[in-house]
């Protein structure tokens, strides 16, 4: 179900701020998708067809930005973005870096009326 | 629909046999009325009289004037509200939490039977038990002689934290100081889902290769415990020991890693001595 609950709750999650704000109608849902997510993009876009119906966001456009994984090393005080999961940090060659991004889920914005 | 499990449409999800949205528990806002999850057809009231035919939407060309609305709210919200509650209602118990994941097949279910019957007569343990279709994995853990509840979860490929609250309130959970979630297997969908555990165990068996910590970032960066699993069949399998450890600690820098074997018990004396350990401090 991966996809269809993600994009249900994203609706969901939507309808309430847009409703919050006296807004009837989504016109465009902005989500961010990290790539560590496992969340595959096409699939939110098929799903949100079967799930946007009768909601605010029936006839919404569904804009998804893929937020790439990030490290960062303490060392450098720099983040990279790793050619694959390497976990080291390319200039001093550290291993205890961190995981910076690729795990973003979020409603970035809406456009409304 | 799913990369990972292949899943498509949202299936009814069954706590102890019973749709999960009629199981009542005093850890859900509301107890078994309705269920958070489903987009609700249409709800908003309509005030405003339709002077216009809505029957093809956006015919008119003057398009409205739209307004743009920063959110920036994690999709996962109402999951990670929920999560918290458990938690706090599990603390309040004095109970430990674990979130026990993997690939199918690492070894939960054999591990936590294990665990348990090694742990009796130091801490009361209850199993809620994840799984797509069967519950193969309750019958077993039940032979473990503790408490169990299954939650079939149809086509979803994890738990969420409302199917564990309603799975907690068919426990008697003043009467345990251990509560083991064993997850449905699979290393990426549940990664994203809170619980309301106070560990997240992630089990890696000798047999999966020594490159899986750094194929699934996120499960293993979000574990605080690390199981290599299976260490029985490590010579057999001709397992490269120094390299997963490498590699777990790489993925999971702030885990703390034991090595083991749900079937012969291996390495399990020393995890059972953690959790006894876990079980005070939380207490405390
Ligand atoms: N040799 C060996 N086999 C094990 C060990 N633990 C589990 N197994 C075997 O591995 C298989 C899967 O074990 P389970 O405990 O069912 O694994 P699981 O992770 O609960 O599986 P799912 O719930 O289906 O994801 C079974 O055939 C077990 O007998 C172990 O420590 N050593
Ligand atoms: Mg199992
Ligand atoms: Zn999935
Ligand atoms: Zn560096």
């Amino acid at each position: 179900m991966h996809e269809v609950g993600i994009i249900q709750s994203a609706v969901e999650a939507a309808q309430d701020s847009a409703k919050a704000s006296g807004a009837t109608e989504i016109h465009v849902l902005r989500l961010r998708v990290g790539a560590l997510t496992g969340v595959v993009p096409d699939a939110l876009e098929f799903a949100f067809e079967v799930v946007r119906s009768g909601t605010m966001a029936a006839s919404a456009t569904l804009e998804i930005e893929n937020v790439p994984a990030s490290f960062w090393c303490g060392g450098c005080q720099a983040e990279f973005l790793p050619p694959e999961l390497s976990y080291v940090c390319p200039k001093c060659g550290r291993q205890d870096v961190e995981l910076r991004h690729g795990l973003e889920l979020e409603v970035a914005s809406l456009e409304i009326s | 629909m799913c990369k990972e499990c292949g899943c498509g449409i949202v299936g009814e999800v069954n706590i102890a046999g019973k749709p999960s949205r009629q199981v009542p528990s005093p850890l859900v806002n509301g107890g078994s009325s309705h269920a958070h999850s489903h987009v609700e057809p249409h709800d908003h009231p309509h005030p405003h009289s339709h002077d216009h035919d809505h029957g093809h939407p956006h015919e008119h060309p003057h398009a409205p004037a739209t307004q743009t609305l920063e959110v920036h709210q994690a999709i996962l919200a109402k999951n990670d509200r929920q999560a918290e509650r458990n938690r706090g209602f599990f603390k309040a118990k004095g109970l430990l939490v674990l979130n026990v994941v993997s690939s199918p097949g690492s070894g939960k279910t054999t591990l936590i039977q294990k665990t348990i019957s090694m742990l009796a007569g130091r801490l009361r343990a209850g199993v809620i038990v994840g799984d797509l279709a069967t519950d193969n994995d309750a019958a077993r853990l039940r032979s473990a002689g503790c408490p169990v509840v299954q939650i079939t979860t149809g086509t979803v490929c994890h738990l969420e934290a409302d199917m564990v609250a309603r799975a907690a309130g068919q426990l008697d959970l003043g009467a345990l100081d251990l509560l083991v979630i064993e997850n449905v297997g699979n290393l990426v969908c549940p990664a994203t889902y809170d619980l309301g555990e106070d560990l997240r165990v992630v089990l890696l068996a000798v047999t999966e290769g020594e490159d899986k910590p750094l194929k699934y970032p996120p499960m293993f960066h979000s574990a605080e415990v690390a199981l290599l699993n299976k260490m029985d069949l490590a010579a057999a399998t001709e397992f490269d020991r120094a390299t997963a450890l490498e590699n777990l600690r790489r993925a999971s820098p702030h885990a703390t890693i034991f090595e083991v074997s749900g079937r012969t018990g291996q390495g399990l004396g020393a995890w059972c001595d953690f959790l006894v350990e876990k079980h005070r401090t939380q207490k405390a």
